[in-house]
């Protein structure tokens, strides 16, 4: 089986190693206080139920399917995992689809994994509770409010996710945000109809078949006043980051400069040890060259010993 | 009389009114080993989920080891009940053999030093030591179902109930399964669509239909009673 | 039928695959963090980083050819930071004409792009040494020893024991509307219906892989409860890490300092 990598998921040396690290903070801060409702609020039968659900999500994100013009829709379950389980739990499954999809697979960095389980465990599981929860009271309990909602949410996931993926880009310096944020914005716009369709048909054979399970509604849970914090944090950063980041390519050190804080933030590392200091290597060219050498020598090392270490292990079976 | 299960007219009804069980009543003395066989819906398995308190009773009562099983005994019946599910799927839920046949010492409170015995003991019972650090997934059936057997044996339950131990199986693996439970002292109640394996392994055979016990008496008679066995869909 | 092939992990008679989980672990993320690190164009440092990686996949018996392949999963990545060749402020180096356009590289933007590339090709070897070299259960022992909280590590590895399971399951539901999916051979039908409609079969799929889910969920708690299951997630306590081994992560963790302040140097 081809696991095929979805563009949402960001590798290493993509992300800058100041937006990384506070991803990866931020993310924590939000998985812990999941954590600490998941266990005030559910029972001990939702552990088996959500690993067994992380691995269906994983399982069914292989249930790609055709969409015009070649690219792929795959089910990122955020928001069927939100419906089905309630934001809090929806989190933590999504956050170990995730995390095991990058140590495993490879699928996102380990670095980028902050941010990788910011834009679909968090972004994905929040933008769909919200989306779902204010079209299912628009609907006053009417049947279209399962499907509407359903699909207005995993388009929405898909979408927001897709512009913060961009945004985190474009901070890093990596991709500019006047090309990413409309490329990765259209291209997710499409495939987010695919994942509304999907999630649509999945809905369908639930409500046919176990309607119980939808229609306990876990999405109905009342949010904390956290939940609310969050989103608002996600829409003004959205909003106020955008348009910034859009007419300056590389936004954080456009920031930074007129902050005036960029010498500030470097200047303590190169006054450690001056850059004249290393005797010997006064060139980049040297220094290349020797670097070179070093690692050819440590290669070559490695490779003598092992072919020393596979003899001496091959030869009481030759003699 | 020394029983190891005694069930008194024990009924019972899932939450959506659907009624499992009607007035059950069962007796099994310690050692002895007794079939469960019946049509699939007829009770087979709610009945063995009451065995250590799966499922409480609606009505009647559930008596293991001398121990009423409600609420309050639930520990103590599940140390002495080693319940074996038919999917060793659903069994096996850890990531290598030791966790699983670790699983249930350790919730049992046992110390590491413990524990690594009795999974050692366990998985001998089953010859199945050299698959200790194995991941099950890459595990066949027929070493699933030893594996599963194991994950409760590591508990030293005095009573087995096996779900259906033989589906699934090729020939010899069910050869070889028949063999270990052969081997195995426990009290053992097995539900079964397997007869063959009924008339080799156990004395004695309750037919279940509807939620009800329609027959109890020993292997032999009800295998030769061929309207009983028609009348409940069975086939040897 | 059983899903083998989605294990990366390659048993192999190798160095890094005796190392202790968390030592492993350990290294191989503060390998990424000092390769994310190392300043752009700071080529010496990538020089010795690649012979690093070089020789941590030569001694983990992987094969080189293995894991350069498996490498090349992040390439499509590579498309986002096309731009940067070309919006980077700096020294003009080249220009592309595009149509009516002309696009310049500048040689800020070239070593940028060099150096995400770069970054990104010596994380993912490190990632991918890890899983292959690391069976599954091992990486959850080393998740408990950096602190993850026991509820994740448990449904991780409930997720990873399952997910065997239900790929089969996927495979088999994918076998079935394959065998269902006939080509009428008229010209002009369109094969396969609406994008609609085969959203919606997809869907359904997904569904009823939901529905089980739920099913096998409820399986499962009850089997773990028969052995004594009460929502609370107990293991042993992790044993000590050697001392060989300690000292292995001391010399690793100079080394990669060591290199990152040579970055900074240069």
């Amino acid at each position: 089986m081809h696991y095929s990598p979805t563009p949402l998921h960001i590798p290493d040396g993509f992300l800058s190693i100041y937006v990384a690290i506070v991803f990866w903070i931020v993310t924590l801060m939000l998985v812990v206080y999941a954590l600490k409702r998941v266990n005030q609020d559910l029972g001990e039968r939702q552990v088996p139920l959500m690993g067994v659900l992380a691995a269906a999500i994983f399982a069914g994100q292989m249930l790609n399917f055709a969409v015009a013009g070649g690219t792929s829709g795959h089910m990122l379950g955020a928001t069927l995992a939100t419906i089905l389980l309630g934001p809090w739990a929806a989190i933590l499954v999504m956050t170990c689809v995730v995390g095991v999809q990058a140590l495993i697979f490879q699928d996102g960095g380990l670095l980028a994994l902050g941010a990788n389980i910011f834009n679909m465990a968090i972004i994905g599981v929040s933008v769909s509770y919200f989306a779902y929860r204010t079209v299912q009271k628009l609907a006053g309990g009417k049947p279209w409010g399962l499907y509407v909602g359903g699909f207005a949410a995993a388009w929405l996931a898909v979408f927001v996710a897709a512009l913060a993926t961009a945004l985190e880009l474009a901070i890093s310096g990596t991709s500019p945000a006047n090309i990413a944020l409309p490329t990765m914005g259209a291209v997710h716009a499409l495939i987010g109809i695919a994942e509304g369709l999907i999630t649509i048909g999945a809905l369908a054979f639930l409500a046919a078949v176990r309607p119980d399970l939808v229609k306990r509604n876990k999405a109905e849970v009342p949010a904390g006043r956290v939940v609310w914090l969050v989103g608002l944090v996600i829409a003004l950063g959205l909003a106020v980051l955008s348009p910034l980041a859009s007419s300056h390519p590389d936004g954080l050190e456009w920031v930074a400069e007129q902050q005036g804080f960029i010498g500030l933030a470097q200047s303590p590392l190169y006054e450690i040890i001056p850059d004249y200091a290393f005797p010997g290597i006064s060139s980049e060219a040297v220094a290349t060259i020797v670097a070179g050498l070093l690692g050819t020598t440590l290669v070559f090392v490695v490779a003598l010993g092992l072919a020393y270490s596979r003899r001496k292990r091959s030869s009481p079976v030759e003699s | 009389m020394d029983y190891a299960i005694k069930i008194d007219h024990l009924g019972f009804a899932y939450g959506d009114g659907h009624v499992a069980l009607r007035d059950v009543s069962l007796a099994v003395q310690s050692g002895a080993k007794v079939a469960l066989v019946g049509p699939n819906g007829a009770g087979k398995s709610t009945l063995m989920l009451h065995m250590n308190g799966i499922l409480l009773p609606g009505s009647g009562s559930v008596t293991v080891c001398g121990l009423r099983v409600d609420e309050k005994a639930l520990g103590k019946v599940r140390a002495r009940v080693g319940l074996v599910f038919q999917d060793p799927d659903d069994q096996l839920f850890s990531p290598t053999v030791f966790d699983d046949v670790a699983f249930g010492p350790i919730y049992q409170g046992l110390g590491e030093k413990e524990v690594r015995v009795r999974v050692d003991r366990a998985l001998a019972s089953v010859q199945m030591c050299d698959y200790i650090s194995r991941v099950s997934h890459h595990l066949s059936v027929g070493e699933k179902k030893r594996i599963a057997i194991a994950t409760v044996l590591s508990m030293e339950p005095e009573i087995l109930v096996l779900d259906e131990p033989t589906a699934g199986l090729d020939p010899r693996a069910r050869r070889g399964l028949i063999t270990l439970l052969r081997t195995l002292p426990q009290t053992m109640l097995i539900s079964t669509h397997d007869l063959r394996m009924v008339a080799e392994l156990l004395p004695r055979t309750v037919v279940m239909d509807h939620g009800e016990v329609v027959a109890d008496r020993p292997t032999a008679e009800v295998l030769a009673d061929t309207a009983l066995l028609e009348a409940h869909g069975l086939e040897l | 039928m059983h899903v083998h092939f989605l294990d990366p992990y390659k048993p192999r008679p190798s160095l890094i695959h005796a190392f202790d989980p968390r030592v492993k672990l350990v290294l191989a993320l503060a390998f990424i963090l000092a390769v994310a690190l190392t300043p752009i164009g700071a080529w010496p440092v990538y020089v010795l980083l690649f012979a690093v990686i070089v020789s941590v996949v030569m001694l983990s018996e992987l094969g080189v050819g293995y894991v350069l392949k498996r490498s090349a999963l992040a390439l499509p990545f590579v498309l986002a930071a096309v731009p940067i060749l070309f919006t980077a402020q700096g020294v003009p180096l080249l220009a592309v004409p595009v149509g009516p356009w002309t696009l310049t590289i500048t040689v800020e933007g070239l070593q940028r792009f060099i150096t995400i590339l770069l970054k990104s090709w010596l994380s993912i070897q490190m990632a991918i040494v890890l899983a292959a070299s690391t069976p599954f259960p091992q990486l959850l022992v080393a998740m408990r020893a950096v602190r993850m909280p026991r509820l994740i590590v448990a449904v991780v590895g409930l997720m990873w024991r399952y997910l065997f399971v239900m790929v089969d399951e996927v495979l088999r539901l994918l076998r079935a509307r394959t065998a269902r999916s006939g080509d009428p051979g008229l010209p002009g039908a369109r094969v396969g219906g609406s994008l609609a409609w085969r959203a919606r079969v997809t869907g359904g799929m997904a569904g009823n892989l939901l529905v089980r889910s739920f099913d096998r969920g409820e399986r499962i708690y009850a089997a773990m409860a028969a052995r004594g299951y009460d929502g609370e997630v107990r293991t042993f306590a992790l044993p000590p890490i050697p001392t060989g081994q300690r000292l292995i992560l001391g010399i690793g963790l100079a080394v990669l300092l060591l290199l990152v302040m040579l970055g900074y140097l240069v």
